[in-house]
């Protein structure tokens, strides 16, 4: 008689654990063929786009998209290679990135976190983006970076301008190419010392939102290191539209200057108010009084129009500058488009080229080879003068450019008139300075 | 006290354009019994109203002139208005400076004929379904509005300015005794307070004592025996729905100055406009105009530095404070009528 120990319990029990170990490799191999998320196998590399498309900042978004177009055109060869021609380094050949053709996928971060973070996550996942770039909101980029770092992609920085998006919350996947507040102080306040003197008081209306904070942070340690008085700092819902019940108070404060930490449609808004009140041609302490707008966006000032004329703030770059970069990029953008480029634009663009020119020289799509090739990274002729991507914090260090709303425009780009170039050396700081401190980069995540 | 009066003066040109715009919902709600969340894009169309004259007023024509360069370093083209070379440079430049009030001439028909394609069109569709469906339906209305008027116009605000004679603002400081500077006023916002005044003086009147306006009224008191009478009160409240449509667009007109028209502005009004019709009771004309100014003006004194500093963030949220007070102590609001949405 034979004695089988074949049952049904049994064979149950082999085949669970005959069918986890036949799985099992799969389970490693299909995570551990890839040494990268999204490691490009086919003739081409996929890059991600994420403006706002939507919302109130659609405009400026188009315009980041337009130069990501320009940026793709001239990295697969095509129009006249714009800054290509320029650029201190010269690995980029127009033939792609590593071979590889350039492709792009576009999400839409209506200017809100979640949004832009689907948006992305969305391209990483579905449409296996490489690298992540875009955005036109500090909010939106903090969000938009802490999601790449997590995901194992590189996140270039759009437009930008809080502190914290290279301070407290600085990520090892993150760079940013746009300068931030503490630069903006930094240029800004020498100008207004000498054309207003060191005996001013200051009122500050501030956007009420991570961007608006640190701006305001900044530019009152700045002012009032060189003697001004900060009278009141008013914080404005993001979501105002009238700010007359802001400003009519401001009269009564005894302040000469009016700071107005805001952005898009809120500095639009605030400055149109405040020019409607008569405040420019009020005289207070004997002195004229003057507004201060420390973030100057050339779409934006558009929007005030004539409410612009002679009013200070700084910029990241503006179209008129006369090195050769920005030449020829303005030369190849306006020639595509039949307008000059914004800021945003330039910036996007930049931030195209850096990242394709930092694969190459990685030689690598590896996220932590990008990052080691842009970390401390040296370069020219892309139209903000000699440029370094600091390691500490992945902020790049430029000249910053003193801006003023010109009084008599020849054409309606015409409307800012540069002041001053600020000297990179001028605008630097330690990168445990209190205002960025908080964070730490962590370590990259190639993901996978 | 003199902040105290600059934020009174503050609260109202809010204030009026809140009132005007309520004033439109409730008389959409007292003949039509819609609920229609799209009125603050007819707000928003108003105010671009102003902005297409605008454009239409600075037609160029475009000469290239050698002698200056344009960013790409090509020939500069100089653009001149037609109206200044039809009716000479100064009379052009003042046509085209006076451009807003003039835009009032061209918004009154087109807004005429878009509440009456509106009406006709998509709402009167919904006049016997739930309340909820109207709001869904109108709500869709206004975001579709909205996207068109991006679509041309693009997303950045567009500056409209007003006349050079009512640019600056006025020192009512100095002329009641305080110091120099610390209440002044812009011109503009003075002459919009004064438009929206003759507009619902207008409309109350048009209401009160004409024929047309006393069947309006008896259609919205008891719409059946009205129409027992004969008197086809349909085609009377779609007449209305477009004199709404024009009050919400003049005020979007006259507004165009104060802050630049974007496509979202009408959004941002909506919402208070509602709260204000809430709280001043559904189907209550004068309950909308006096709860538009009450709401504009407790909205500036929520935003002075004194009262934040006792109550942060107060200012984002007073209106709706105010709107929860007054609901739960009289639940009809202000001056509402008994039987109105109670069913």
């Amino acid at each position: 008689m034979s004695k089988s120990n074949f049952t049904r319990r049994g064979l149950l029990k082999t085949s669970g654990i005959a069918g986890a170990g036949l799985a099992l490799p799969t389970i490693f191999t299909a995570s551990s063929a890839a040494a990268f998320t999204n490691e490009p196998t086919g003739s081409t590399v996929t890059l991600g786009f994420n403006v706002p498309q939507s919302g109130p900042y659609a405009d400026e978004g188009a315009d980041e998209l337009r130069a990501y177009k320009l940026a793709v055109e001239h990295l697969n060869g095509g129009g006249d290679g714009g800054m290509m021609n320029t650029f201190s380094s010269k690995v980029l050949q127009g033939n792609g990135v590593l071979g590889k053709k350039v492709e792009f996928v576009t999400g839409d971060t209506q200017t809100k976190s979640d949004a832009a973070r689907a948006s992305a996550k969305s391209m990483i996942e579905k449409d296996g983006a490489v690298m992540i770039t875009g955005g036109s909101s500090s909010g939106v980029a903090i969000a938009v970076q802490g999601l790449c770092q997590e995901a194992g992609v590189i996140f270039m920085a759009g437009l930008t301008h809080s502190n914290d998006t290279t301070g407290k919350d600085k990520k090892a996947n993150g760079f940013r190419h746009f300068f931030n507040g503490y630069m903006s102080a930094a240029a800004l306040a020498p100008v207004l010392e000498s054309m207003y003197g060191n005996d001013r008081k200051a009122y500050h209306l501030t956007a009420d939102y991570t961007w608006g904070w640190t701006q305001e942070e900044s530019i009152a340690a700045a002012t009032e290191a060189m003697g001004w008085e900060t009278v009141e700092k008013v914080r404005t819902p993001l979501a105002a539209t009238d700010f007359s019940s802001y400003i009519g108070p401001v009269m009564n404060s005894g302040a000469d200057v009016l700071v107005l930490n805001h952005y898009g449609g809120n500095m639009v808004n605030s400055l149109t108010n405040a020019v409607q009140f008569g405040l420019r041609d009020k005289q207070v302490n004997g002195k004229n009084f003057e507004i201060v707008v420390p973030l100057y966006s050339r779409l934006m000032a558009k929007g005030a129009g004539e409410n612009v004329k002679g009013i200070l703030g700084s910029t990241n770059w503006h179209w008129s500058l006369t090195d050769e970069g920005s030449k020829t990029f303005v030369k190849s953008f306006g020639e595509k488009y039949g307008f000059p480029p914004s800021q945003a634009a330039h910036t996007c663009y930049v931030q195209t080229l850096l990242y394709a020119d930092a694969v190459e020289r990685a030689g690598s799509f590896n996220p932590c080879a990008v990052a080691e090739a842009l970390e401390g990274y040296e370069f020219d002729g892309l139209g903000n003068g000699p440029t370094l991507y600091r390691a500490e914090d992945h902020q790049c260090f430029k000249d910053v450019l003193v801006v003023r709303g010109k009084e008599n425009p020849t054409s309606e780009f015409d409307l800012l008139e540069v002041v001053e170039v600020t000297p990179r050396a001028q605008v630097e700081y330690a990168p445990d300075h209190p205002m960025f401190a908080g964070g730490s980069l962590g370590s990259c995540n190639p993901g996978a | 006290m003199d902040a105290i009066l600059l934020q009174i003066l503050n609260g109202l040109d809010k204030g009026s354009a809140y009132a005007l715009i309520a004033l439109g919902l409730t008389l959409i709600f007292g003949t039509l019994g819609v609920v229609n969340f799209a009125h603050g894009a007819l707000f928003m169309i108003g105010a671009f109203c102003a902005v297409t004259l605008q454009r239409i007023l600075t037609l160029s024509t475009i000469t290239i002139d050698e002698t200056q360069k344009d960013f790409l370093g090509n020939p500069l083209k100089v653009k001149t208005p037609y109206v200044e070379s039809w009716f000479g440079p100064e009379t052009g430049a003042a046509i085209i400076d006076w451009s807003v009030p003039l835009a009032i001439l061209f918004a009154i028909p087109v807004m005429l004929l878009i509440g009456y394609v509106m009406e006709r069109g998509l709402i009167k569709h919904f006049y016997k379904r739930p309340h909820a469906d109207q709001i869904l339906v109108t709500f869709g209305l206004a975001i579709v509005l909205q996207e068109i008027i991006k679509a041309f116009y693009g997303a950045n605000p567009i500056p409209t300015g007003a006349p050079a004679a009512f640019r600056g603002s006025f020192d009512f400081g100095s002329m009641f005794g305080f110091d120099p500077n610390t209440i002044i006023y812009p011109y503009w916002r003075m002459v919009y307070f004064a438009f929206a005044a003759v507009i619902i003086g207008g409309v109350f009147a048009f209401l009160r004592y004409t024929t047309f306006g006393m069947v309006v009224r008896a259609g919205m008191a008891d719409r059946e025996t009205v129409e027992l009478l004969g008197i086809n009160i349909d085609r009377r409240f779609t007449i209305m729905f477009g004199v709404a449509a024009a009050v919400a667009g003049l005020a979007g007109v006259m507004y165009a100055p104060i802050n630049s028209p974007n496509y979202h502005m009408g959004m941002d009004f909506l919402v208070l406009s509602f709260v204000v019709v809430v709280v001043g009771g559904m189907g209550s004309l004068p309950g909308a105009v006096l709860a538009g100014f009450l709401l504009g003006i407790l909205e500036a004194f929520a935003s002075m530095n004194e009262i934040k500093a006792i109550f942060p963030g107060i200012d984002q949220i007073i209106i709706y404070l105010v709107a929860i007070i007054i609901i739960l102590t009289r639940p009809r609001g202000l001056m509402g009528r008994p039987g109105v949405m109670e069913e």
